[in-house]
């Protein structure tokens, strides 16, 4: 570890979200990602970076992928972990969600990883807490650790970012995916499209320095990247789009449209995937999918993130 | 059922025989011209036009009508009537009311989706194409619907009923109460730059009026509906239309407050039109008389005042297009007390004629009135008919302005006979009809 050790400062407590970040920031956590990622291919993949740490994953909302890729992540950096998941009815007011994080406070966790439904709830927690807080998805507002493996996983087939053109498609409404990866990729130098039905767009995107196409096929155009979204069953009946039949033809990624992207594009996915709403089965499992390699991926930028603030804590 | 599959105007064998109609007032509406001379048809379209066509210039196979000095104009566009077809036909089939709208001048029919089942599906789209095409007189064009069974509730799949052949979307009769449905409705729509044509009525303040609010429903004893029910959808969908830039048509404005909230959003450049009834622009609510339930309308018919309001705001253009609203009743829901009654008046037929009231009482000019029945409809529904152009499709109308007639029921060709001008005397009588360069309603 002496080497990461000596790679530039983290210069942040928590990790709340991509917006703050420098572009040094961001590939310091890439660099500090890409030894994890040799560190996990390892047969011995255990380090004592976080030996004798306590780790929280707090989760409000239910969450598979992510929990358990956060809860590898500090094992595989000798932490003790704890999953804490709260249902979300009980915990809804500013008082209660205060009060919770007191009671952690109490317990004397070194980091503490939370989801929340609400945008903001995180930025709340992290400043009645002592310790390191990551933000592992609130609301419609960040996921970064999401980005930073979206990051990782296209910089490692890439080489690069800057100059790239990446088309965020689908459900940019709702999606803290979407957010975190627009300002990251924008830092980094990439051309971000967005592509969504007006419905899925949120008022104002334009103005967050990405182009917006509301034809998936014109917006596939020379794509470098199709960084496809979910869209969650309740929105695609007639709420916001019509039914999932009409959303797969227009704005469901099949070979007939990524062919309009660039011959070498890149497909990726931020999970759970609707085979045959958002993507279909050919593309997702076929040769141009980076979405098994981006699950990969976030263990290690877990790990990185982890290891970056574990710079912070006291005694270290 | 009959089916009239010998008088398709899509029937694949369309004569190549090159028609003339000559010594014909050529009513130009969209240049508000008029010329004397002829017109020439080949394989569907305007070859030609204007005082050179007469008998001595045309191919001796040419098949010649004289019009003995009658109008000939575009045939009429008609955005709003109810079909029947499907789950109706009882009330009206295509093959019906296409015959009634041939009589009455119509060539092209926009067909309401609030059918049974409605129009929200893209199989219903075809269907209704293929009927039209085998049982139609002239053109039916399928609206489908804005949301799912018209419900209000959730967006219908306006992509795929539009490639299906849907060319705008509507919930018909129903008014979409929900405004954050409405946003995204139009938002959607917009997406897809499809036609959203809304039918603005506040179902709740509406609730229970049978006609139009005021001192004569009170001496009536019935219940009101008043103008605001109108104003407050529609200035609403004035405010989402500016929020979502969608394209939004008024099926059917009827006061003078609705003419107000149109004239604004027209000045601020938002993508509005707006269409009135005929039975609007011609009656008022004294029509009503002694409860007689043809004259039962959605929305009512008015007070005098916001009808001559109504045809004003035609006149100038504020209101774009005048429509049927044929809506066919059968005599079990018309006889019954008038509260209880259906809603709706048949149109197709007597259109032109009762518009041709307000040009012989000098209140609008012929070719404004021909404008808002042909031209402007087509140009909001992006059609290439309704003009007086070479190359444009032969929807033709040979009209006598003077010539005087009687409605009488038992001969309109609609399958239901609800009529609110039985009886009445009307000038202007259509002789001939072509669709398509085919001749479908000819009276020699």
């Amino acid at each position: 570890m002496s080497e990461l050790l000596s790679k530039p400062r983290f210069p942040h407590r928590h990790l709340l979200g991509i917006e703050g970040l420098s572009p040094i920031d961001i590939n310091s956590l890439l660099d500090l990602a890409e030894d994890a990622v040799e560190v996990s291919r390892q047969i011995e993949k255990k380090r004592a970076t976080l030996r004798g740490r306590t780790l929280i994953n707090l989760f409000f909302e239910a969450s598979t992928r992510t929990q358990s890729s956060f809860e590898l992540a500090g094992k595989r950096l000798g932490a003790d972990v704890m999953n804490m998941s709260v249902a979300t009815s009980s915990v809804k007011k500013g008082e209660t969600l205060i009060d919770t994080a007191m009671t952690l406070n109490a317990m004397r966790p070194d980091i503490i990883v939370v989801r929340h439904a609400q945008a903001g709830a995180v930025h709340l927690l992290a400043k009645m807490l002592d310790c390191g807080v990551v933000n592992a998805g609130d609301g419609a507002h960040e996921h970064p650790t999401q980005a930073l493996l979206d990051a990782l996983t296209i910089r490692r087939n890439k080489g690069s970012i800057s100059g790239l053109i990446v088309a965020i498609c689908g459900d940019i409404l709702h999606s803290r995916v979407a957010r975190s990866n627009i300002i990251l990729l924008a830092a980094l130098g990439a051309r971000v499209r967005v592509i969504g039905p007006s419905t899925l767009l949120p008022n104002g995107i334009e103005r967050m320095g990405v182009e917006v196409f509301r034809d998936m096929r014109k917006g596939l155009e020379g794509a470098d990247i199709v960084m496809m979204l979910r869209l969650q069953r309740e929105r695609m009946s007639g709420g916001f789009v019509p039914s999932s039949k009409e959303y797969f033809r227009f704005f469901g990624l099949d070979k007939e449209k990524l062919s309009l992207a660039k011959p070498d594009a890149l497909v990726m996915h931020p999970g759970p995937m609707n085979r045959g709403v958002e993507i279909d089965s050919a593309v997702a499992d076929g040769p141009q999918s980076l979405i098994r390699e981006q699950v990969e991926m976030g263990v290690a930028v877990r790990m990185a993130v982890l290891e970056a603030l574990a710079q912070h804590l006291p005694n270290s | 059922m009959a089916t009239n599959a010998g008088t398709s105007i899509f029937s694949p064998s369309i004569a190549h025989q090159p028609l003339a109609l000559v010594n014909a007032r050529l009513i130009d509406p969209e240049r508000a011209t008029e010329t004397k001379g002829g017109i020439l048809v080949a394989d569907g379209l305007i070859l030609d036009f204007g005082p050179q066509i007469t008998p001595a210039s045309l191919p001796p196979h040419a098949q010649i009508i004289d019009c003995g000095g009658d109008i000939v104009a575009p045939g009429l566009i008609d955005m709003r009537a109810f079909l029947g077809e499907p789950g109706a036909e009882h009330r009206e089939t295509i093959a019906s009311a296409t015959a009634a709208a041939a009589a009455g001048g119509i060539t092209t029919i926009l067909a309401r989706p609030d059918t049974t089942p409605p129009v929200d599906e893209a199989a219903v789209v075809d269907f209704l194409l293929r009927r039209a095409r085998d049982t139609g007189r002239v053109r039916v064009l399928p609206a489908a619907a804005l949301t799912k069974g018209l419900q209000g509730l959730e967006i219908a799949e306006i992509g795929l009923l539009q490639q299906a052949g849907a060319i705008a979307f509507s919930d018909g009769a129903h008014s979409v109460r929900n405004a954050q449905v409405m946003r995204r409705a139009l938002s959607y729509a917009s997406d897809f730059d499809a036609l959203v044509i809304h039918y603005a009525e506040d179902k709740d303040l509406a609730a229970g009026g049978v006609m139009n609010e005021g001192e004569f429903a009170s001496r009536l004893g019935l219940a009101g509906i008043p103008r605001e029910a109108e104003a407050i959808i529609l200035d609403r969908d004035m405010r989402l239309v500016n929020l979502t830039g969608a394209r939004y048509h008024a099926a059917l404005i009827t006061t003078s407050l609705s003419v107000d909230i149109i004239k604004k959003a027209k000045a601020a450049g938002l993508p509005v039109t707006c269409a009135t009834s005929i039975n609007h622009l011609t009656l008022n609510e004294n029509d009503i008389g002694d409860y007689r339930t043809f004259l039962k309308l959605a929305p009512p018919l008015r007070q005098e005042d916001e009808r001559r309001a109504l045809v004003a705001a035609l006149a100038e253009g504020v209101i774009d297009i005048i429509v049927s609203d044929h809506n066919p009743q059968d005599v079990e829901t018309k006889r019954l007390p008038f509260a209880e009654a259906e809603d709706g008046a048949i149109g197709l037929e007597t259109m032109l004629s009762a518009g041709l009231r307000l040009v012989t009482s000098g209140e609008l000019s012929l070719f404004r009135l021909l404008h808002a029945l042909s031209t402007k409809p087509a140009e909001i529904l992006g059609l290439p008919q309704g003009h007086l152009v070479k190359g444009a499709p032969a929807d033709l109308i040979r009209l006598d302005p003077d010539e005087p007639y009687i409605v009488e029921k038992a001969k309109l060709l609609s399958r239901s006979k609800n009529t609110p001008f039985e009886n009445a005397r009307m000038e202007g009588c259509v002789k001939l009809t072509m669709a398509g360069g085919k001749i479908v309603h000819n009276l020699g």
